[in-house]
């Protein structure tokens, strides 16, 4: 039980860093989501393949696989090394934001471009009618739309990332899996910190969860 | 590419035994969580309010709560929590609750609370009239629930099962942090010892692809199946 | 009577055989990622300086011994929890991990230093050996113009380790530090020049730069002594007494015999026994 209360500041010291890359994750992701679901909502077949198979690759693997490639693969390429890529890929931190990122944008992609897909023609139709042009119509009428239809998905989707951001522990980030993980592995009390760190996570889904109740109840048409 | 050769200077075959080994911990985990998953959705659907609870409790914790840490807890208190109880009737030894169990048991677990969620809502979509109809011909509960709910249950269910399946194959590449060999945990190997993580890493993704692709044709296949006659 | 009398004897004497048989198997733990201490070759068997030398003190106490590979970070939970009957990997003899588990004699040691790529800023610091268990003025200078030097550096370690334990010490300052989960992960963090420099048994980095052929310089004191430790020895659990004395007279029968010395100079290059 004490160990429970001693463990709680690291633990919660550490959640920062957990919010920290799921927040910026998701912000970025929600970009790389959107413009590969414009290209798979296109017409240009070529950019319709790459949105298909970047979202294919990228789902298709394991989020571990992708980061381990982005911090050790990348790291050991010479040329990569002397770039200015190297400004990202030397830091374990943005490493990590970086595979974050384009996995949650594979999957956002899906997501937004399902909502795209199912947007009533009438709707699309009615803006045509109305002299819309197509940059018009995209802010105003599809992606208000689309982001709306999305919100249950993309609010799984964002719990999907909060559960993902355990991974920096594998490339020696301290988030809350990672400072977890060694108390476990220092006193052999599994238990009470699981305990802890996963009521911790389970927090943290719940605000998410409620966020975007709220927000599906904001935005209802 | 000689560093794939099968043999004793080559990784291939030790990568091949590794994607066996993969499929076997993917196949265990899936099958626990299908155990898991029948019990804990009767629960959810069933009158009794406790039941509810212990079955919302279940698949919020094990679809809330990241892998990784789901794995430590059972590998870190595994052969504890089995020694334990082992103790208890008198056996002081070490039991090995070997990393396969150990990784099949956690991703067992978290695949099962999806499932759950899964034969639940196929449970549910399933035209009210069959239960009706069901217990108006008077056929008893258990009997009807096994040769007509199910089976179309099952049915429904299929392509989210898919889901999960493809979910819980991804998630055994965490399993590699407790020491099973499978393919994650073999790149990991062979990277560090012939200091070319981005080709080996890059392999895994290929041979996780691999997987994947089979998997989509197989499911697609059964999906066939069993949508005949719909 | 006399068959009675036979029967007893019997069982007896079974008795002491199988209990023999029993007494005489000793598991032992070890990592397999730390040449040249311990390792693995190519097709994945254990080598390595402390496997040859583990079934050289089996044989002193006559007994059956099997390795059983651990990761690090479980090296000390596996032992408690009796997956294993000892740890030989490398493990130092410290006060901290005496708390929870005893140690043998120590067979063998080496000092730890700072390791950097060629050219960078941190190379060429003075050399000469320091061992933390002294307070006098000239190792707290040292300590004062290393603190001084990692300020805002990254220094790479492996997790759970005497070298995080230093640099955590606050005995230079704050650097700042990154773990892995092996010491490998530290070399390939370390050449791809993600740290600044990293720290650890000077066998295992010269060990790395032969084999990688990347430049690898030391640099920096070599370290002893204070949160390094006393040695490298044999790790045993708390109750297991009878264990220790055995372990501890074959270590004196190996170091008498000149096993350990032989031992060390063919993987260390230098006699690093104790």
């Amino acid at each position: 039980m004490d160990l429970m209360i001693e463990s709680l500041p690291k633990l919660l010291n550490a959640t920062k860093l957990t919010i920290e890359l799921t927040l910026l994750s998701l912000f970025f992701g929600i970009f790389v989501g959107i413009f590969f679901a414009i290209l798979r909502t296109g017409k240009n077949k070529f950019f319709y393949y790459i949105a298909y198979y970047y979202s294919y690759i990228l789902r298709g693997t394991p989020l571990l696989v992708q980061v381990f490639v982005i911090y050790f693969g990348l790291g050991q390429v010479e040329w990569i090394r002397e770039s200015f890529l190297w400004i990202v890929l030397k830091e374990p931190y943005s490493c990590a934001i970086l595979a974050f990122t384009l996995n949650t944008g594979a999957y956002s992609s899906e997501i937004f471009r399902s909502a795209f897909d199912t947007i009533n023609e009438g709707i699309l139709e009615a803006a045509k009618g109305l002299g819309l042009n197509k940059i018009n119509t995209f802010f105003k009428i599809k992606l208000p739309i689309a982001i709306r239809q999305s919100l249950p998905a993309y609010g799984n989707e964002m719990i999907l990332m909060l559960k993902g951001t355990s991974l920096a522990s594998t490339v020696t980030l301290l988030d809350l899996t990672g400072v977890a993980k060694h108390i476990i592995s220092t006193t052999f009390r599994p238990v009470e910190v699981f305990i802890v760190a996963g009521s911790i996570y389970l927090i943290m889904t719940f605000i998410i969860h409620n966020f975007i109740k709220y927000l599906e109840k904001k935005y209802s048409y | 590419m000689e560093l794939l050769a099968y043999g004793e200077t080559g990784w291939g075959d030790e990568l091949f035994f590794a994607t066996l080994m993969t499929l076997a911990v993917s196949s265990a985990a899936i099958i626990i969580g299908f155990f898991l998953a029948a019990i804990f959705a009767s629960f959810k659907l069933s009158k009794i309010k406790t039941l509810n609870l212990i079955g919302s409790f279940y698949t919020t914790i094990f679809r809330g709560v990241p892998e990784l840490l789901v794995i430590y807890l059972f590998f870190f208190g595994g052969s504890g929590a089995v020694m334990y109880v082992a103790r208890i009737f008198g056996y002081d030894g070490y039991i090995e609750v070997n990393a396969f169990l150990t990784g099949a048991i956690s991703i067992g677990i978290i695949s099962g609370a999806y499932s759950t969620e899964v034969f639940r809502g196929a449970v549910q979509s399933i035209d009210k009239g069959q239960f009706e109809a069901s217990e108006v011909l008077g056929i008893q509960k258990k009997i009807y629930y096994y040769k007509i709910i199910i089976p179309q249950m099952l049915r429904l269910a299929l392509p989210n099962i898919s889901n999960v399946w493809q979910i819980t194959l991804k998630d055994t590449s965490l399993i590699s942090v407790t020491g099973l060999v499978e393919i994650m945990r073999q790149s990991y190997i062979a990277a560090g010892y012939t200091r070319d993580p981005l080709f080996f890493y890059s392999f895994a993704a290929v041979l996780y692809l691999f997987l994947t692709f089979l998997s989509m044709k197989l499911f697609n296949k059964l999906e066939q199946h069993y949508n005949k006659g719909y | 009577m006399i068959i009675f009398k036979k029967t007893i004897l019997t069982i007896f004497v079974s008795l002491l055989l199988t209990a023999n048989v029993f007494a005489d198997k000793i598991r032992i733990g070890t990592e397999g990622a730390y040449p040249p201490w311990n390792a693995k070759n190519e097709s994945g068997k254990l080598i390595g300086f402390e496997i040859e030398l583990a079934n050289i003190l089996c044989i002193y106490m006559g007994a059956e011994c099997t390795l059983v590979e651990q990761d690090w970070d479980g090296m000390i939970p596996g032992l408690r929890l009796k997956k294993y009957d000892a740890i030989m990997a490398g493990m130092s003899i410290t006060e901290e991990r005496m708390k929870t588990i005893n140690f043998s004699q120590g067979y063998a040691s080496d000092g730890a230093s700072l390791a950097v790529m060629k050219g960078s800023a941190l190379e060429g610091i003075d050399t000469s050996a320091i061992n933390l268990s002294n307070t006098d003025s000239a190792t707290k200078k040292i300590l004062i113009d290393l603190t001084t030097s990692l300020a805002g550096k990254t220094v790479c370690v492996q997790t759970a380790t005497i070298h995080q334990n230093f640099l955590e010490s606050g005995l230079v300052g704050k650097p700042t530090v990154r773990t892995y989960k092996t010491q490998d992960e530290v070399n390939l963090d370390l050449a791809a020049g993600r740290c600044d420099a990293g720290l650890a048994d000077i066998l295992a980095i010269t060990d790395f730069a032969e084999k990688s052929g990347k430049p690898v310089v030391l640099t920096g004191p070599v370290y002893s002594g204070g949160p390094f430790g006393a040695g490298v020895g044999v790790g045993i659990r708390k109750d297991d007494t009878d264990l220790l004395k055995r372990f501890n007279e074959a270590i004196d029968t190996a170091r008498e015999q000149g096993k350990i010395s032989e031992l060390a100079i063919k993987w260390f290059g230098f006699d690093a026994s104790m």
